[in-house]
């Protein structure tokens, strides 16, 4: 199992790469047919996964709030969200007639494109990545913004104030928290001193960042974890679809499968931005090492890469959800104040003092 | 209120929207016309009567025993205190008294009455405030005060309780055991409740210094209750002109400083703890007696008029009842505490932003059926 | 000074969010503190307390005879107009003629359980039955007539 999971991936990816030119012998016709396969097999992989962060979600939040959550919709609940998900597949997809109807049904589209476009250089186990592109992190932090332009594009063409308010504030919201997320993500390339992906896994070999790197890098962890959560937009920072004050934000005109994509996209971010944190300061699918305790690093091998991987995801997403569960959320002015007076500032310290400890070789 | 003309953007660079009469946070159905200039506000105009029911009318057209039960849907979450005053009023037009064990009962169904309206309160205003985890902390113990309604009063919510001369029917033999656990519950909850809720920096930024009141201003509107005495207007009216025997327990008005959400806040939490210290003085000692004092098959007030006010979870309610003597009231007037409070809105939430405004509404605890009656 | 303020604040507010997140965290890893009742699932355990106000409804014993002697103080009672009491002039065995009920007609759709009818009651013919299940889907069937077909009234009861 072991062997299957951690080899089969790239010697499968090669050898459909050979057929392929083989078989056709287009270079051009070979790529895009490859691109087909692997986005195909990113959205097998990527429905089940919204399934199951729904789940857990509404788990998580029900036994928090001393409640039992879905029980009824097959064994444990755990068919309710499919059930939901048919409900919205149902639905009338309504189109205000006031809106401009090309940007309107765009935007879900776009929501989900951005957010999936991260998806490419993630390495979900050893050896098991879309695109091992040599500037990953930077692609990262530049892809995910793009999906600001879908939440703007849905706020403006629904013709709604609520929408609009909603848009507005996600803007802004967006473009500051960015600067953290991008300072926070340097201070990691800082020390890996490669921006590809599995060079930074790799650089975890004897150590994750969060414990070789000392108390900067933890300090710019959890700098990460609440810039990214106000990133995609979800409680405390979810001003953008605050329930309470704008009913649903940018979202209130959408309905059936198209409001179904905005959800996607919101668990397939919350997954993303969980999967980077894991990959830069836990090690990504890198088992837990100790220096050089070599019987010690070799249990921890016995566990497959992609368990390693999706367990340190789900702790992350474990606790993104206590946040959203736990805290009250914030006014649109203390959201940018924490941005600018507080993480900003603290991040850049931060990156001078990650930057001299690389320098000085200090981290162990 | 049309959708084109200068209604919706004005020359100023307004931006008019409507909040309610269907959304979560008016908690009923309030409309609020809100002029904005970005997020802040500048303006804001309640349009009342989505839930108007012509409670004071039908209040005329019954019997002086009926028409007690009536009230229980103005504030329904301080049901039992709207029966008291009612019945306090026909007390007085009829010059009886309730009699001791009575009023005790009484007293001490008003005082859970107002626990678990304060505990729906606290709840919602996490709730308001996108925190939805208080709510069912909340819940969690006004459960446990509704069952003792339920079993007493045979009802949760509305449980017409109160009549003319004392209470319908003695309380269950499991009363006093069933709060005296509720009291050492709730005083246990409270530290959980300020450890999730009060002391959250977030919280805490979302409510200091937001929604100023003066208390010049807080006279002026007529505002009372938790509302009021937040700016540090000492209003109780249990304290004030106390009825049902509040003269003879110790409890202490508790008074804000600033007069923002915070302070609010402050004060219906130190209420509760209050509303606890007086079930804890009189639950043991309940008179004996009868609960109920005699009174005539149909009850017919001398020509007169009768104001009776009481303190509800919200604030000052008052019945005025005019008689002609006959068997149902010529007039009856309910000064609603609600009505009072929500007009302060304005100079509350002026300046402050859309997140600002469900601060102000959730720690004013509105309930609309009250303002609109 | 300023930097004092400014740790100051950031360890304070950080404690503040813990101790929030401690709590449930608490809950979270402590299932038995779970409220929730299963409703339908919880039928053949879930009791009313004995006072509940469900439905009102007219006692009958063994020989099919209720209390009711029909003297409408329920029906005047009641602020809803819940209660309808249809009465007959019944002759009895001596050749006297007596009032009696002929049907009760109860709204529950009307009614709030205010429990008014039951304590006007001279003869304690009326109570409140703890049933909370009352969902038709035809409004008509909420319309009730309590005394049963045939019943009579108990004898020695005024």
């Amino acid at each position: 199992m072991n062997l299957l999971l951690n080899i089969s991936f790239s010697s499968l990816a090669r050898w459909i790469d050979l057929s392929l030119t083989n078989l056709l012998n287009n270079y051009m016709l070979v790529k895009a047919i490859e691109m087909v396969i692997a986005g195909l097999s990113l959205l097998v992989f990527l429905v089940p996964l919204c399934f199951f962060l729904g789940y857990m979600e509404r788990k998580v939040a029900a036994f928090m709030q001393i409640r039992l959550g879905p029980n009824r919709v097959g064994p444990k609940g755990s068919l309710q969200i499919v059930a939901d998900t048919v409900k919205l597949l149902l639905k009338e997809g309504l189109t205000p007639n006031a809106s401009d109807k090309f940007l309107f049904n765009l935007a879900p589209v776009i929501v989900v494109i951005a957010c999936m476009l991260v998806m490419a250089p993630i390495a979900f186990a050893k050896d098991f990545q879309l695109w091992d592109l040599s500037i990953g992190v930077l692609y990262i932090s530049s892809v995910s913004s793009i999906g600001v332009i879908g939440i703007l594009m849905a706020g403006w063409s629904s013709y709604n104030k609520y929408s609009l308010l909603g848009a507005m504030r996600s803007g802004a919201q967006i473009v500051s928290y960015e600067l953290s997320v991008g300072l926070s993500i340097i201070s990691i390339v800082v020390l890996t001193g490669s921006m590809r992906m599995s060079d930074i896994v790799l650089s975890q070999e004897n150590g994750w960042w969060i414990f070789k790197g000392h108390i900067p890098v933890l300090i710019s962890f959890i700098i990460f974890i609440i810039a990214s959560t106000a990133e995609i937009n979800r409680a405390p920072f979810d001003l953008a679809e605050a329930e309470q004050e704008l009913t649903a934000g940018f979202h209130t005109e959408y309905s059936g499968m198209k409001f179904a994509m905005f959800l996607l996209a919101e668990y397939i971010n919350l997954f993303v931005v969980s999967a980077i944190a894991a990959t830069l300061f836990l090690g990504g699918w890198m088992p837990f090492h100790i220096g050089h305790w070599e019987a010690f690093n070799h249990v921890m091998d016995f566990l497959p890469s992609s368990i390693w991987f999706l367990g340190k995801t789900f702790a992350i997403i474990f606790i993104i959800m206590q946040f959203r569960w736990t805290f009250p959320r914030l006014r649109v002015d203390q959201l940018l104040n924490l941005e600018w007076k507080y993480l900003l500032p603290i991040s850049m310290v931060n990156v001078l003092l990650v930057t001299i400890m690389a320098i000085m070789g200090w981290h162990f | 209120m049309s959708l084109l003309g200068e209604d919706i953007v004005t020359g100023k660079g307004e931006f008019v929207i409507n909040i309610g009469p269907q959304h979560p946070s008016t908690h009923g159905v309030l409309h609020l016309k809100v002029w904005l200039d970005g997020e802040t506000i500048n303006k804001i105009q309640p349009h009342l009567g989505y839930i108007h029911r012509s409670i004071e009318k039908m209040s005329e057209c019954l019997s002086y025993r009926n028409f007690i039960y009536v009230t229980s849907r103005m504030d329904y979450l301080s049901a039992h205190i709207n029966n008291q005053a009612c019945a306090l009023a026909v007390e007085k037009g009829l010059q009886i008294e309730a009699t001791p064990r009575g009023r005790v009962i009484r007293l001490l169904m008003a005082e859970l009455t107002r626990l678990q309206s304060h505990l729906l309160w606290w709840g919602c205003t996490g709730l308001d405030l996108g925190a939805v985890t208080p709510f069912f902390y909340a819940f969690r113990e006004r459960e446990a005060i509704m069952d003792i309604m339920d079993e007493t009063c045979g009802a949760r919510l509305t449980m017409n309780y109160c009549v003319p001369g004392g209470v319908m029917y003695d309380v269950h033999p499991n009363f006093q055991k069933r709060v005296k656990d509720i009291i050492v519950q709730l005083r246990s909850r409270f530290d959980e409740y300020d450890q999730l809720l009060t002391g959250n920096v977030i919280f805490e930024q979302r409510t200091k210094g937001v929604g100023y009141l003066s208390p010049e201003d807080a006279v002026s509107y007529g505002c009372t209750g938790a509302t009021a005495r937040g700016s540090g207007v000492s209003c109780d009216i249990r304290k004030w002109f106390p009825y049902d025997g509040y003269e003879n327990v110790q409890f202490n008005e508790i008074l804000g400083k600033t007069g923002d959400c915070y302070d609010r806040y402050m004060v219906r939490m130190a209420e509760m703890k209050e509303s606890v210290n007086i079930i804890e003085q009189l639950i043991n000692n309940i008179p004996e007696g009868d609960f109920q004092a005699k009174t005539k098959m149909v009850l017919k007030l001398a020509k007169g008029e009768y104001y009776q006010r009481v303190e509800t979870a919200r604030g000052e309610l008052g019945v005025y009842i005019v008689s002609d003597g006959a068997a149902s009231p010529y007039r009856i007037k309910y000064r609603s505490p609600n009505f009072s409070n929500l007009s302060a809105l304005e100079v509350m939430a002026k300046g402050a932003k859309i997140g600002d405004l469900v601060a102000i509404m959730s720690t004013i605890d509105l309930v609309i059926p009250d303002v609109d009656r | 000074m300023f930097l004092k303020e400014y740790f100051g604040t950031i360890y304070k507010s950080v404690k503040s969010l813990l101790s929030g997140m401690k709590l449930t965290g608490y809950y979270f890893t402590h299932p038995q503190e779970i409220q929730t009742e299963e409703y339908p699932d919880n039928r053949a355990t879930l009791k009313m307390f004995d006072r509940f106000k469900g439905e009102v409804v007219m006692p009958h014993d063994e020989n099919n005879e209720h209390r009711c002697t029909g003297c409408q103080a329920c029906e005047i009672a009641c602020p809803n107009g819940t209660i309808k009491v249809i009465t007959k002039q019944e002759v009895q065995a001596d050749g006297k003629k007596k009032k009696a009920i002929d049907v009760f007609v109860y709204h529950l759709e009307l009614c709030t359980m205010c429990n008014m009818c039951v304590t006007s009651c001279p003869s304690d013919a009326i109570k409140m039955a703890q049933t909370f299940e009352h969902s038709v889907y035809d409004k008509k069937q909420l319309k009730k007539v309590l005394n049963k077909p045939g019943s009579k009234i108990m004898e020695g009861v005024e």
